[in-house]
C-alpha cells in the first residue's frame, strides 16, 4: 500500500493548482454569468454560484477520497465500473424524465445527475484495461472488436438519451488510440473526410454556369486528384506518372470547357469521370509494374467519390434538422441571427465587446441582460470573454494548455500501460471538450452541447471531471511506490 | 511492453493540441480587437441608442418677422433583428398602409444596393414624416410589434407661402454626403437648396442621444444610468435673413401671371431686401410625405418653377447695361460729358435707335433716351482709340481693360464669398473667346463685337448682378457682396469697381431724367428722386425681355434693384411700374397707387404659369 511514500510526497501538485484554479474561475464566471441585479453574494445558495460553491466543495472531497484509494483498486475493478456505467446509462433511458428532448438526467432526490458524465470516466478506465492486457496489440481483429464495442456501447446508449454531443466525445478516444499505435493515416483520412464534407455541403449549392454542375463537386474531385497526384510524388516517388495524370487532368478540363461552346456539358460528371480514369491508370500502372502501393490509392479515391455523392444524403437525411442548421449556421450558409444562428451571435457579440481588458468584473452587458443563451453551462466561456476581454480568455486557455501539457507528461511518465492509457484518455477527453466548447462559443464549430471542463455550471460536470483527473493523479502517485 | 517510436507520437498529439489552442487565441484576437462589428453589435443589444433630432433653427426676416418654424413629425424605424411574431396585417392596418407596400419597403431597406448603410443591428427608417394623425392609431398598440419604434421629428412650417427659392427646402441626405460629413445617418435630412442648404450647419443643431437599456427579447429595462450618459441634442442656430418679408411678399404679388425675376439689394449693406423668382411655389409643398410628389409635378412644370432665376437665369442687359457701359467707357478716357454723336434714328448703322431723338446726342441724353448708335460710337471710339497695332494687340488691350472694368462690378462670374448656392456666371466675353471663336488675334475689331455696346450678343447676366451693379453704382463704384444672412461679418466682403468716382455724377444724372424724360415717365413717384434704366432685351424665344434696373433715392440710395419679366415686351412698361411699386413699399412702408398695383397684378404675360 502506500507504504513508506506519502501521498503528499507523491502527489503532482502542479496538476492540482491548475484543476483548483480553473474551478474558481469558473465559479467566479459563473456568478458574473448569472449575477442579478438585486443578488449581492456569491454564496447565496439560492443562486447559481452559491449551489455550484457546494458542488466545488462536494468535489474537491471526492477527489481527496478517490486519492486515498489504492491505485490498485482501479485497475482491478476498471471493468466492473465500466459495466456498472454502461447499466445505468441503460437504466437512465428508462427512467430519466425528458428535459428538453433529453433522457439523461437521474433524479434522486433534490440532485439531478448524468450518467453519461460518469460513463466518460468509466469508459476509460475500461479501455485502459484492456488495452494494457499482456501482448495487446492494435492489430488484429481479435484485439480491435472488443475495443470498438468497448467505445461503441456507451456511444450508443447516450445517443439513445437524446445527448448526440456527450456522445460525440467518445471520437476523442482516436487520439488516444494513435498514441498507442493506430496508423497516423486513420486521423488524416478522418481530416480529409471532414474537408470534403465540409466542401461538399458549402459549396454544392454554388451552380457552374447556372446548372452545368456544381462547385462543391468539382471541387471534391479536384482534391481527389491532387492527393493522388501528391501520393505520387511522395511516397511513390513516381514523378513521371504523377505529371502524365496532371497532363491529363488538365486535358479533360479544357476540353470540357471547349466542347461546352457546342454541347451541353456537366463538370460534375467530367470531374468525376476524370477521377475514374485515374483510378483505372493506377491499375494499369499496378499491374503493369507492380509497384503494389496503388492498390490503396485505387481504393481511397472510390471510397471518396462515394463519400462525395453520399455527403448531401448523409447531411439531409441522417442529421437531425437542427444539426443541419447548425452546420449550415458554421459554414455561413445560413444568416439566421434571430433564429439557429442566435447563440453563436449572441457569444460572438458578447466576447467580441469585451475588447482587450474586457468591460470588468460584473460589468458584462450581455451576459447580464441574458442576451447570451445557456451563458453559464455551455455558453460560459462568454463571460470571461465579455468581462475580462481578450487577456482573460486568453489566461484561460493558457492554464487548460498548461494542464493538458502536464498531463501528456505525466501520462509518459507512467511505468505501466494502464496508468497510460488511462492519462491519454483524460487528455483526450478534456481536449476534446476544450476543443468541441471554446470552438462553438467563437464560432468556428457546429453548436455541440457540452461544457467547459471546470468551468460550466453543473455538478454532474464538475464531478465527472474531477473523478476523472484525480483517478489519474492517484495512479501517477502510485508510480513512485512500484520503483521500490 | 512500451513502444518505442511510439513515445514519439506524444509531440503530435501536443502540437495538435497547441495548434488549436493557438488557433483560439487568433480568434479571439480576431473578434475581440480587430473587428468592431462585435462591439457594434453589443451596444445595440443591451442599449437602444435612440437619436433625439434637434429642432431646426428658425428663419426670421430682417424685421424679425418670423418666417420658418417646425412642426412635430414622426418616423417608424426598425431593427431588423429584433422583429419577431409579426402579426403583418394589423400592424399595415394600423399604419394605414397595404401589404405590398410593407414588403416592398422591407426589401428595399435590406437592399444593399440602395440602402448601403443597412445592418439588422441598427435602426432603420420604415416610413418618415409621419403626422401625429397618421400614428394616432399604431401608437398605443406598438408594444405588439417588437423591432418597431416610434422617433420623433420635427417638420418645417411656413409663415408665408412665398420665399422658396430662397429659404430653399429639406430633403433626405444623399449616400454621398453621409459618407463625407459623420453627423448624417442613413434616412437624415438636410438642407437640399438655398438657405436651408448653405447655413445647414447652423440651422440643424447637434443630435442627442437617450440610451436605453433592453433586455433579449428586446424590451426597454429602463434608460441607461438614469439618463446619466444621456445627450441632450441642441436646437440649431436661428437665423436672421436680410429679406423684408413684406417687400418680397409685394413683389411676389407683382409677378403673379408672369415670368422672370426681381432681385432687391440695399446698396450700403449688399443686403438683399427681397428676391423672387417667378412662377415659384408654396414652400410648404416640399416638406413632409407629399415632398417627392410634388416634386416630380415641379420637375415636370415647362415653366420651371424650380429654377431660381433670379440667380441661375441668364439675360442679355439690354439698355440696363447702358449706365455701367458710360461709367466705364469714360473711365477709360473714350468719351467725357461732353461728347456728342449724331444718330439717325432708325436708319442708323450698324446699329438702329428704337427711339426717336435729336442729334447729334449727348451722354446725359443718350442715357436718358436709350441711345444705341451712341453707346455703339462710344464704345468703338473708346476700344479703337489707340487704334488697333500690330496684329491688333492694341485694340485686344483696350477691350480686355473694357472687359476688366465691366467684371469688376460683379458680372462675368459668380459670387464665390456670398452665401447663395444657386447661381450662375453670367457672361462678359473675354479677349480669348473672341480669338477662339473668330479663330484669329486678328479675326475681330470693334464692329465685330457691336452687339456688347449695347449689352446684346455675348454679354449675359443675372438679376441678382443686375441689381448689384446697381448697387455699386449707387455707392459710386463699390458693392458688398449680395448676401441673405443678416450678420455682421458678410458686410466686410466689400468690392473695389474700376471706375473713379467723379464719373458717377453725370450717369446719376441721365438715369434720374429716365423717370423724369426719358422712357420710365410713367413710373415716377411724386416727391422721389430715383434713378433708373429700362431695358429691352431681344431674344430667341419670342417678345423682348422687359427689364428695369435702378435704385432709389438718387441720394443716399436706400434700395438698387433689378426687375426682368420674361417676354413681356419693352422695359418701360412691364418692367418699370413693378420696380416704382417696390421702391414705394420699401420707402413709404405702403402702397398709395392701389391702381398700379392692381393692374401690374393683373398683367398676364405668361398663361402657362400656375400658381402653387
Amino acid at each position: 500500500m502506500s507504504k513508506n511514500v506519502s501521498i503528499r510526497y507523491a502527489l503532482d501538485w502542479t496538476t492540482v493548482f491548475y484543476y483548483v484554479v480553473l474551478v474558481l474561475m469558473g465559479w467566479i464566471s459563473i456568478y458574473g454569468a448569472s449575477y442579478n441585479f438585486d443578488q449581492a453574494s456569491i454564496f447565496d445558495f439560492s443562486q447559481r454560484a452559491g449551489k455550484q460553491f457546494i458542488w466545488i466543495l462536494s468535489a474537491f472531497a471526492i477527489g481527496g477520497i478517490l486519492l486515498l484509494i489504492d491505485s490498485k483498486l482501479y485497475n482491478i475493478f476498471a471493468y466492473f465500473i465500466y459495466v456498472g456505467a454502461i447499466l445505468l446509462l441503460i437504466v437512465t433511458i428508462f427512467v430519466a424524465h425528458d428535459i428538453k428532448g433529453s433522457r439523461s438526467w437521474l433524479m434522486i432526490g433534490p440532485i439531478s445527475f448524468q450518467p453519461a458524465e460518469l460513463a466518460k470516466m468509466a469508459t476509460a478506465l475500461g479501455l485502459a484495461k484492456f488495452m494494457s492486457a499482456y501482448n495487446y496489440k492494435l492489430k488484429t481483429w481479435k484485439d480491435l472488436i472488443p475495443l470498438g464495442l468497448i467505445i461503441f456501447a456507451p456511444f450508443i446508449l447516450i445517443i439513445l438519451q437524446n445527448e448526440t454531443g456527450t456522445a460525440l466525445v467518445y471520437v476523442a478516444f482516436l487520439l488516444m488510440l494513435y498514441r498507442e499505435g493506430m496508423k497516423g493515416i486513420v486521423l488524416l483520412i478522418g481530416s480529409f473526410t471532414i474537408l470534403l464534407f465540409v466542401i461538399i455541403i458549402k459549396l454544392s449549392i454554388v451552380t457552374l454556369q447556372v446548372d452545368q454542375g456544381t462547385l462543391g463537386m468539382v471541387l471534391g474531385m479536384g482534391i481527389i486528384l491532387l492527393v493522388q497526384i501528391g501520393y505520387a510524388i511522395f511516397i511513390c516517388r513516381n514523378q513521371k506518372e504523377a505529371i502524365i495524370l496532371l497532363l491529363g487532368t488538365i486535358l479533360v478540363g479544357v476540353a470540357a470547357y471547349i466542347l461546352n461552346i457546342w454541347f451541353y456539358v456537366n463538370y460534375n460528371y467530367v470531374s468525376i469521370f476524370t477521377v475514374v480514369a485515374s483510378c483505372i491508370y493506377w491499375i494499369f500502372i499496378e499491374l503493369f509494374h507492380r509497384y503494389k502501393k496503388y492498390w490503396f490509392l485505387v481504393l481511397f479515391s472510390i471510397c471518396s467519390v462515394l463519400f462525395c455523392f453520399s455527403a448531401d444524403y448523409l447531411f439531409e437525411k441522417v442529421l437531425e434538422p437542427h444539426q443541419q442548421v447548425r452546420i449550415k449556421v458554421l459554414l455561413n450558409m445560413e444568416d439566421a441571427p434571430l433564429g439557429a444562428g442566435y447563440n453563436v451571435n449572441q457569444s460572438k457579440i458578447a466576447i467580441g465587446s469585451g475588447g482587450f481588458w474586457g468591460k470588468g468584473f460584473l460589468n458584462g452587458t450581455q451576459t447580464k441582460l441574458k442576451y447570451v443563451p445557456e451563458q453559464d453551462t455551455d455558453f460560459i466561456f462568454c463571460t470571461v470573454g465579455e468581462e475580462h476581454g481578450f487577456w482573460g480568455s486568453t489566461l484561460v486557455l493558457f492554464v487548460f494548455w498548461l494542464l493538458l501539457m502536464r498531463i501528456l507528461r505525466i501520462a509518459e511518465r507512467q511505468r505501466e500501460a494502464f496508468s497510460r492509457i488511462y492519462a491519454y484518455c483524460v487528455a483526450s477527453i478534456l481536449f476534446f471538450h476544450l476543443m468541441i466548447n471554446v470552438g462553438m462559443v467563437l464560432g468556428i464549430m457546429p453548436v455541440i452541447g457540452i461544457p467547459l471542463p471546470f468551468f460550466s455550471y453543473g455538478g454532474s460536470s464538475l464531478w465527472g471531471f474531477t473523478i476523472l483527473l484525480f483517478i489519474l493523479l492517484r495512479l501517477d502517485a502510485a508510480r513512485l511506490e512500484r520503483m521500490r | 511492453m512500451i513502444n518505442d517510436t511510439l513515445q514519439n507520437r506524444r509531440y503530435v498529439i501536443a502540437v495538435i493540441i497547441s495548434a488549436v489552442i493557438v488557433l483560439y487565441v487568433l480568434r479571439l484576437f480576431t473578434i475581440q480587437i480587430i473587428e468592431s462589428k462585435y462591439k457594434e453589435g453589443a451596444d445595440s443589444n443591451a442599449f437602444l441608442k435612440k437619436t433625439q433630432f434637434p429642432p431646426r433653427g428658425l428663419i426670421y426676416d430682417r424685421k424679425h418677422t418670423l418666417m420658418v418654424y417646425n412642426k412635430p413629425a414622426y418616423d417608424i424605424a426598425l431593427i431588423m433583428r429584433e422583429i419577431h411574431d409579426l402579426d403583418t396585417v394589423a400592424f399595415c392596418k394600423a399604419l394605414s398602409i397595404d401589404k405590398s407596400y410593407f414588403i416592398n419597403r422591407i426589401a428595399e431597406i435590406k437592399d444593399h444596393h440602395r440602402n448601403p448603410g443597412y445592418s439588422s443591428y441598427t435602426p432603420q427608417l420604415f416610413m418618415t414624416q409621419l403626422g401625429i394623425e397618421d400614428i394616432a392609431t399604431i401608437q398605443q398598440s406598438m408594444y405588439k410589434y417588437p423591432g418597431f419604434y416610434i422617433q420623433n421629428r420635427t417638420l418645417r412650417e411656413y409663415a408665408f407661402p412665398s420665399a422658396a427659392h430662397v429659404l430653399g427646402s429639406i430633403g433626405e441626405v444623399s449616400q454621398k454626403k453621409i459618407d463625407n460629413d459623420d453627423y448624417y445617418n442613413q434616412g437624415d435630412y438636410a438642407g437640399r437648396d438655398g438657405i436651408e442648404f448653405t447655413y445647414e450647419e447652423q440651422l440643424r443643431g447637434e443630435k442627442g442621444v437617450e440610451i436605453l437599456l433592453r433586455d433579449a427579447k428586446g424590451r426597454i429595462k429602463g434608460k441607461y444610468e438614469n439618463g446619466k450618459e444621456d445627450i441632450a441634442p441642441k436646437a440649431g442656430l436661428n437665423l436672421t435673413l436680410t429679406l423684408d418679408a413684406q417687400l418680397q411678399i409685394l413683389a411676389e404679388k407683382l409677378f403673379s401671371g408672369k415670368v422672370g425675376s426681381v432681385v432687391a439689394i440695399e446698396p450700403a449693406t449688399g443686403e438683399i431686401l427681397a428676391m423672387v423668382s417667378n412662377p415659384s411655389f408654396n414652400p410648404s409643398i416640399l416638406v413632409g410625405r407629399q415632398r417627392s410628389e410634388n416634386y416630380m409635378q415641379l420637375v415636370n412644370d415647362p415653366t420651371k418653377p424650380l429654377m431660381n432665376r433670379a440667380t441661375q437665369a441668364q439675360y442679355s442687359p439690354g439698355s440696363s447695361f447702358k449706365p455701367l457701359q458710360a461709367l466705364v467707357l469714360q473711365q477709360m478716357d473714350g468719351i467725357n460729358e461732353s461728347t456728342m454723336f449724331a444718330c439717325n434714328g432708325p436708319e442708323s448703322s450698324p446699329i438702329k435707335c428704337t427711339h426717336h431723338h435729336g442729334s447729334p446726342v449727348s451722354l446725359l441724353s443718350a442715357i436718358e433716351q436709350s441711345c444705341n448708335p451712341y453707346f455703339w460710337n462710344a464704345f468703338r471710339v473708346t476700344i479703337e482709340k489707340d487704334g488697333y497695332g500690330e496684329k491688333n494687340a492694341i485694340f485686344r488691350k483696350n477691350y480686355s481693360e473694357w472687359v476688366d472694368r465691366i467684371k469688376s462690378f460683379g458680372l462675368g462670374s459668380k459670387f464665390t464669398d456670398g452665401d447663395i448656392y444657386e447661381q450662375s456666371r453670367g457672361n462678359i466675353p473675354s479677349e480669348k473667346y473672341y480669338n477662339r471663336v473668330y479663330q484669329s488675334v486678328t479675326g475681330w475689331r470693334a464692329i465685330t463685337i457691336r452687339s456688347n455696346s449695347i449689352g446684346q450678343g455675348e454679354v449675359l447676366v443675372t438679376p441678382l448682378q443686375l441689381a448689384n451693379v446697381m448697387s455699386a453704382i449707387a455707392n459710386e463704384g463699390y458693392y458688398i457682396t449680395p448676401h441673405l444672412n443678416k450678420c455682421d461679418s458678410m458686410l466686410k466682403k466689400i468690392h473695389q469697381c474700376k471706375v473713379d468716382k467723379k464719373y458717377f455724377p453725370i450717369v446719376y444724372e441721365g438715369m434720374s431724367r429716365v423717370f423724369e424724360y426719358g422712357t420710365a415717365r410713367a413710373s415716377k413717384i411724386e416727391g422721389l428722386d430715383m434713378c433708373g434704366k429700362t431695358g429691352t432685351a431681344d431674344n430667341s424665344h419670342g417678345k423682348p425681355h422687359s427689364i428695369f434696373v435702378g435704385f432709389a433715392p438718387r441720394v443716399n440710395p436706400k434700395i438698387a434693384i433689378a426687375v426682368v419679366v420674361e417676354n413681356a415686351g419693352f422695359g418701360s412698361e412691364y418692367a418699370a411700374p413693378i420696380f416704382s411699386l417696390l421702391v414705394e413699399q420699401y420707402l413709404q412702408g405702403k402702397i398709395k397707387r392701389v391702381e398700379l398695383e392692381d393692374r401690374v397684378t393683373k398683367i398676364v404675360t405668361n398663361y402657362n404659369v400656375q400658381e402653387r
